[in-house]
């Protein structure tokens, strides 16, 4: 670790994926949608102080494209982990408590979602859901809980070893107990650290997949959209249209990384006053 | 009122078993000192004594009837290490109070601050948290301590300290008392009766 | 008088820590500690586990994590031991033996281990009664005793001239932890030096030749082995105390607890236990002194 501590760096990663959550939300809310109507007089132009990002051959506002685009992978990126998350917590939690052939069913069932590479299931889940938002966010959230919940699991066995448990245990606590006040509060964390880190990845899978073209329906303009549209004007010259919308995802995506890594090392007893 | 074990075996793996055969009882009030060199199997004769590990075959008995699997057992254990026997984030005011409510006397007796209820186990030293594990496995419904090697890593000054204080309960109220420690000096100070681990 | 091979000098370690939010606070683990240790001797480090023993290793070694403010002075046969020094001589003329066999590589067999030298790890192992097989085993193979041995010799093969051991003894039995001290002292014997850091006692004073009483983050005194014969021959009231509460002499206890780091007093670290308190004891923390052949810190120490 650099000599920006970690606390602080959490403090400043959160505040920025915050502020730009705020002003994508409020800032498409304000932005007229009458830019993203086509306007042939303003077709095809370089980044500008009138267009900060540029506009397109149909003569849109590419930062109101982005902002837009933005905002529904924030909501489908949120909606996914969060799905993905739960399903974690719940599969790994019982999977440990329930110990015997309900760990061993659940261990084979996380191999085989391994084992599929999950662009490929993805995009199996999506089409069978006739694509668009729904599709997409089940693709997401079915195939990311995997790890989280191995995690989860590995983490709960390793409490439910510990002599408090035992000893907990032979003071008459009954097992909701001993779930509820010693292992969960452990948990939560990790829940969380999982949590944040599913996000950049479901965005990014939204992003391409939708750039592939089995998510998201082409009239939103989310960032995929606007990605894999772009690709026909490369060739021309207009790296404009992909350049900004491109990296606006990717420093969201690396900021909320960012985040979700450093609050891992700050709950952790161990690494946490480093 | 006894604690027996009768004829235990105990392995980790199918071919080699740690205890084999092994019968131990002590009577309500007494105080019996198991002694043997380290890793020779007295914290999993321990366990299995306190109702932790289910042996392989054989049986502990309480009041001649086996040892209760659920409710408050009346065989308590007291751990080597005190940090890996409370949860770290639990303050301490809240492990104490997990088992019974010890009155603010019985507190004092033991040695227990009270600001050092509001801290959390990392705050505190191992020789303090040691005296949150005695003072809550003290409940009025314990009839038997088992204590393995709670002393060992403590500075001689905090052992005599929690000794004196442990004997000194356990006399009170007739509990009985099975020290496991290496040390026969130790066992020669706290117990009338030395059980040498290897003649089980 | 010899160069001591290493003196350490009023150390003290802090750590920065987080209290709450962004608020920083120092922790202070160990205050103003001294000990010195020679070639050819032991010297034990004896206090209650975590009480910040094994941090004084890891100050001699170099190895404390970024947070750790450190003060004092550390000499190495007289010259000042800076993180350049620590870094070249770790693992060679500057050793530790840990606690367990965690520390090796459990994927290595323990021969590659010990020296990339066949014959060096020949050479050890024969002098360590450890059969030639056992270089080609792996970590978890090994029994408690074999493992030592190993991890001994494994810290012997550059001709060290410190050997710190980190409790090398809790989890044998007591005869090999006897045997683990008689390759200790066949160390020292050859001419190294060798720092014993310790929660038991009683082998620190059955196997060192002086012991240095640690008590909350500093040393109390640091008397030769055979003063623990006598109470009297002590000369700071916390080693007596430790006598009278060892339980082959009365088994008597001490009220009191050690302060916490963090709470620590302003004076003398023993006062608010101490049966010999005066005003001067709160108002600053004795410097330590020579009395009858042992180092102490107490103003009443005669």
């Amino acid at each position: 670790m650099s000599k920006l501590n970690r606390r602080t760096v959490a403090a400043v990663t959160a505040s920025a994926i915050l502020i730009i959550i705020i002003a994508v939300y409020v800032g498409g809310a304000l932005l007229p949608n009458s830019a993203l109507e086509a306007d042939f007089s303003q077709k095809g132009q370089p980044p500008s102080f009138a267009h900060i990002f540029g506009t397109d051959f149909l003569g849109r506002d590419m930062f109101v494209r982005t902002v837009k685009g933005l905002s529904i992978s924030l909501v489908v990126g949120a909606a996914a982990s969060v799905i993905a998350s739960i399903i974690a917590l719940v599969v790994g939690v019982t999977a440990a408590m329930g110990r015997g052939w309900v760990d061993h069913a659940v261990n084979w069932f996380i191999d085989v979602f391994m084992s599929v590479p999950h662009t490929v299931l993805i995009i199996l889940i999506s089409i069978a859901l006739s694509r668009g938002v729904i599709g997409l966010l089940i693709g997401v959230a079915a195939t990311h809980w995997v790890t989280l919940a191995r995690i989860i699991r590995g983490e709960v066995l390793q409490i439910r070893s510990q002599s408090y448990i035992a000893a907990s245990r032979r003071f008459g606590k009954s097992p909701l107990f001993i779930a509820r006040n010693h292992i969960l509060p452990h948990m939560i964390p990790q829940f969380f650290v999982g949590l944040i880190l599913l996000f950049p990845h479901a965005i990014m899978h939204e992003s391409g997949l939708t750039f592939l073209g089995f998510g998201m329906p082409p009239e939103q303009p989310a960032v995929g959209i606007i990605l894999s549209e772009a690709m026909k004007y490369i060739s021309t010259g207009a790296i404009w249209l992909a350049f900004f919308p491109g990296l606006s995802l990717v420093i969201l995506v690396l900021l909320i990384d960012k985040l979700g890594n450093t609050l891992r090392f700050l709950f952790d007893p161990k690494e946490a006053q480093l | 009122m006894r604690i027996e074990a009768r004829n235990i075996v105990f392995g980790y793996d199918k071919s080699h078993n740690i205890l084999d055969g092994v019968s131990l009882a002590v009577q309500s009030g007494e105080r019996v000192a198991l002694v043997g060199p380290s890793g020779c199997g007295k914290s999993t004769l321990s366990q299995i004594l306190a109702g932790n590990l289910r042996p392989k075959s054989g049986t502990v008995f309480f009041d001649d009837k086996p040892l209760p699997e659920r409710g408050f057992c009346p065989v308590q254990l007291i751990y080597q290490h005190p940090e890996k026997a409370i949860n770290p984030r639990w303050k301490l005011g809240k492990t104490l109070t997990e088992a019974w409510d010890p009155d603010d006397d019985f507190l004092s007796a033991l040695g227990i601050e009270k600001a050092w209820l509001n801290r959390y186990p990392a705050e505190l030293s191992g020789g303090e948290m040691q005296r949150f594990c005695i003072a809550r496995v003290l409940s009025p419904q314990t009839k038997f301590i088992i204590a393995d090697e709670v002393s060992t890593m403590l500075d001689v000054v905090t052992q005599a300290q929690i000794w004196d204080v442990l004997l000194r309960v356990a006399k009170e109220r007739n509990i009985g008392l099975l020290a496991v420690t290496h040390s026969v000096e130790l066992a020669a100070r706290i117990c009338p009766r030395l059980v040498e681990f290897a003649s089980l | 008088m010899t160069v001591n091979t290493l003196e350490v000098k009023n150390l003290s370690l802090a750590f920065s820590m987080y209290d709450k939010g962004f608020v920083r606070r120092e922790l202070k683990v160990i205050s103003n500690l001294n000990i010195s240790v020679s070639e050819g001797e032991i010297l034990a480090v004896a206090g209650s586990s975590g009480s910040g023993k094994s941090l004084l290793a890891h100050a001699i070694l170099g190895i404390l994590p970024n947070n750790a403010v450190i003060s004092g002075e550390m000499l190495w046969y007289g010259e000042p031991l800076t993180l350049k020094h620590q870094r070249k001589m770790r693992g060679r003329e500057l050793t530790l033996v840990p606690q367990s066999v965690t520390y090796l590589d459990p994927l290595i067999r323990v021969g590659r281990q010990v020296s990339r030298n066949k014959a060096t790890v020949h050479k050890l192992f024969d002098r360590y009664h450890l059969d030639g097989g056992v270089a080609r085993q792996f970590p978890h193979e090994l029994s408690g005793g074999m493992s030592r041995r190993v991890l001994i010799s494994a810290a012997t093969s550059g001709n060290p001239k410190l050997v710190i051991a980190d409790e090398p003894t809790p989890g044998l039995s007591l005869h090999l932890a006897e045997h683990a001290m008689k390759h200790f002292r066949e160390l020292a014997d050859n001419g190294a030096a060798v720092l014993l850091i310790t929660h038991d006692l009683e082998l620190a004073i059955r196997f060192a030749d002086r012991v240095a009483v640690f008590y909350a983050g500093t040393t109390v005194e640091t008397a030769n082995a055979s003063d623990f014969a006598d109470e009297n021959a002590l000369r700071h009231p916390y080693s007596r105390a430790l006598w009278r509460a060892m339980p082959q002499n009365k088994f008597a206890p001490t009220a009191g607890t050690q302060p916490y780091a963090g709470r620590l007093p302003d004076g003398c670290l023993y006062a608010p236990r101490c049966a010999l308190c005066t005003p001067e004891c709160k108002a600053a923390p004795p410097e330590s002194r020579i009395i009858r052949g042992g180092e102490v810190s107490c103003y009443h120490a005669d």
